[in-house]
């Protein structure tokens, strides 16, 4: 039987949904206006008063919010309420200059927790249920996010963060933790130590993994499920929007997650035009948030590529669920034209028998050649002590990715353990190229 | 009548090599026999050692990808024409060769190949048929 947080939200016709959506959409349009400059100048500047969004599809005339609004109004500047209401910020660390700040009312907090305990139900969570929650704390959403969540779910949380990797293994073993919240490259890293230290996930009490905050592909998902000899969920959110529990993948449906769409609007456009694409076509995710009170968003641009899948789910929510992330659209490489992502390699390496799951692709440019190399790291499953049989190995993958994405790349086989291990976000692309 | 082999994978990096053998010597493990196989990117060492075992779990802990192969050692008189007999007698009995290597022993009079067949077992069967002397693991180490 399926588990809902809050059924009557989470099972809603679509009818009832939308109306919701629109009468919460309005209010935030005309509360954004009033009290937000720079939203006030975009919508000015494009033409667009709050009276004139009449229907959810008039949304598609209000302008876009990208990172850089964040970081031109840094730190508060976008915030809606004085900073007495504002009872804790987060911030994500930009790739260029000043990171981005977000901030949360008290009921803000309160909603989270919420959809984070939501998401926690869908993955099967109680409150019976030991959480380990490595999710780093601290600036990032992550850690705090869920941990008020679990709280909120009335379940145990261990608020472990990430690191220590050693410890937290023993920690797992003695609390009996039996939910495991993590990146997934970290719950690898966690399954391989485990394997250095000769412990048994068996002897676990793990029985579920809550895993997001960076793309990872299926075949990554049966890794850590068989690796560690648990079911893999994966769950979706981002600072700009609210942390995670943005959307969630269910136990009982295929896969996919479910977007909290009392919450959260979500679009698919077309990355390069802006325009709003059909249901169920491949683009980039954009979300307007609906409750949110210190930073609502407007159709912010995620990078993120997605798609939204409107058919009927076995757990019998009505949300709609998004596609597992493909890729961001600022993630992706061009390499000599064609643009590769890095799960897309991933795949085809999770897909080569006895490959681990430890790869960097570094992309360099020679002359005006640009070249792709991915390292793979030497298990004993795939060595060989003939020349020959590693060269074919090289050949095969470089062959596969050749296959899929239509450009070869060099394959260099490493010694084991030289590629960085995650401790949050694994890096896997190193542009050394100056565009 | 085999003996068994350590390799070990190398990326190209300059001191791994001699970060192995030290690793070996610290565990008081003697090599008798070696050698390098390298391509552009990597290496593989092959290895006769006078304890594989342990050999192999010291690699390994020190973080190697680390296999054991096994190969054949013939012993042959050391002079010259010696090498093309045999190889002339594994053309006639079609042998493959994957790879091999050789030394020479202390009282040189002898000299050891080490061969890795791609069929070990009628690689086995020729050489023994035509009169060679194919050495074990502790004929080897006690040379």
């Amino acid at each position: 039987m399926t588990l809902y947080w809050e059924e009557e939200m989470e099972t809603l016709p679509r009818v009832g949904l939308e109306s919701i959506q629109l009468k919460r959409l309005q209010h935030l349009v005309a509360r954004v206006y009033k009290t937000v400059v720079p939203y006030r100048e975009k919508m000015d500047a494009a033409g667009v008063k709050p009276l004139d969004i009449q229907s959810l599809a008039d949304l598609a005339k209000l302008p876009f919010t990208v990172k850089e609004d964040l970081r031109e109004n840094y730190p508060f500047g976008l915030f809606t309420v004085p900073m007495d209401q504002v009872v804790r910020v987060h911030a994500s660390s930009g790739t260029t200059g000043k990171p981005t700040v977000v901030g949360y009312t008290k009921k803000d907090i309160r909603t989270w927790s919420g959809l984070m305990a939501r998401a926690l139900t869908c993955a099967g969570a109680t409150s019976s249920d030991m959480v380990h929650n490595a999710y780093g704390y601290g600036l990032f959403t992550g850690g705090l996010g869920a941990h008020y969540g679990i709280e909120r779910l009335g379940a145990t949380v261990i608020p472990v963060s990430g690191g220590n990797t050693k410890r937290q293994i023993t920690i797992m073993k003695d609390f009996q933790s039996s939910v495991l919240l993590a990146t997934p490259s970290y719950a690898l890293n966690l399954a391989e130590t485990m394997e250095t230290l000769g412990v048994d996930p068996n002897d676990l009490s793990l029985r579920v993994g809550v895993f997001g905050a960076e793309p990872w592909s299926e075949n990554m998902r049966d890794e850590v499920e068989r690796k560690l000899n648990i079911k893999a969920v994966d769950i979706y959110g981002l600072s700009e929007v609210i942390g995670p529990g943005v959307a969630m993948q269910c136990l009982e449906g295929e896969k996919g997650m479910h977007i909290f769409e009392d919450h959260f609007l979500p679009e698919i456009i077309d990355p390069d035009t802006g325009e709003v694409l059909p249901p169920g076509e491949r683009g980039e995710l954009v979300f307007t948030t609906l409750t949110k009170e210190a930073f609502p968003i407007i159709r912010y641009r995620t990078k993120d590529i997605s798609r939204l899948l409107y058919n009927e789910c076995a757990c019998g929510r009505t949300l709609v669920r998004m596609e597992k992330v493909t890729g961001r659209t600022d993630d992706m490489l061009i390499i000599r034209g064609v643009n590769v992502f890095p799960s897309q390699i991933e795949h085809v390496l999770m897909g080569t028998e006895g490959v681990e799951p430890h790869y960097q692709i570094v992309v360099n440019r020679e002359g005006n050649m640009d070249t792709m190399a991915v390292e793979v790291e030497v298990s004993e499953d795939i060595f060989s002590d003939e020349i020959k049989k590693l060269e074919n190995l090289t050949r095969r993958i470089q062959m596969d990715i050749k296959d899929m994405l239509g450009v070869t790349c060099r394959v260099k086989l490493v010694e084991p353990k030289t590629i960085q291990r995650s401790e949050g976000k694994a890096q896997r692309v190193i542009d050394n190229r100056q565009l | 009548m085999r003996v068994e082999q350590i390799a070990v994978f190398l990326e190209n990096k300059s001191g791994r090599l001699a970060e192995i053998t030290a690793t070996l010597a610290a565990e008081n493990i003697n090599i008798r026999a070696l050698s390098v196989a390298d391509t552009a990117d990597f290496g593989i060492l092959r290895l006769i050692v006078d304890n594989v075992e342990k050999a192999k779990s010291t690699l390994k802990s020190n973080g190697f990808t680390v296999g054991i192969t096994n190969v054949i050692a013939v012993e042959v008189a050391d002079r010259t024409g010696g090498l093309a007999k045999v190889l002339k007698t594994i053309e006639e009995e079609s042998l493959n060769v994957e790879y091999m290597y050789a030394f020479v022993n202390k009282t040189g009079e002898n000299a050891v190949l080490i061969f890795r067949f791609d069929d070990m077992d009628k690689a086995i069967e020729a050489l023994q048929r035509t009169g060679y002397t194919i050495l074990s693991g502790k004929e080897i180490c006690a040379l």
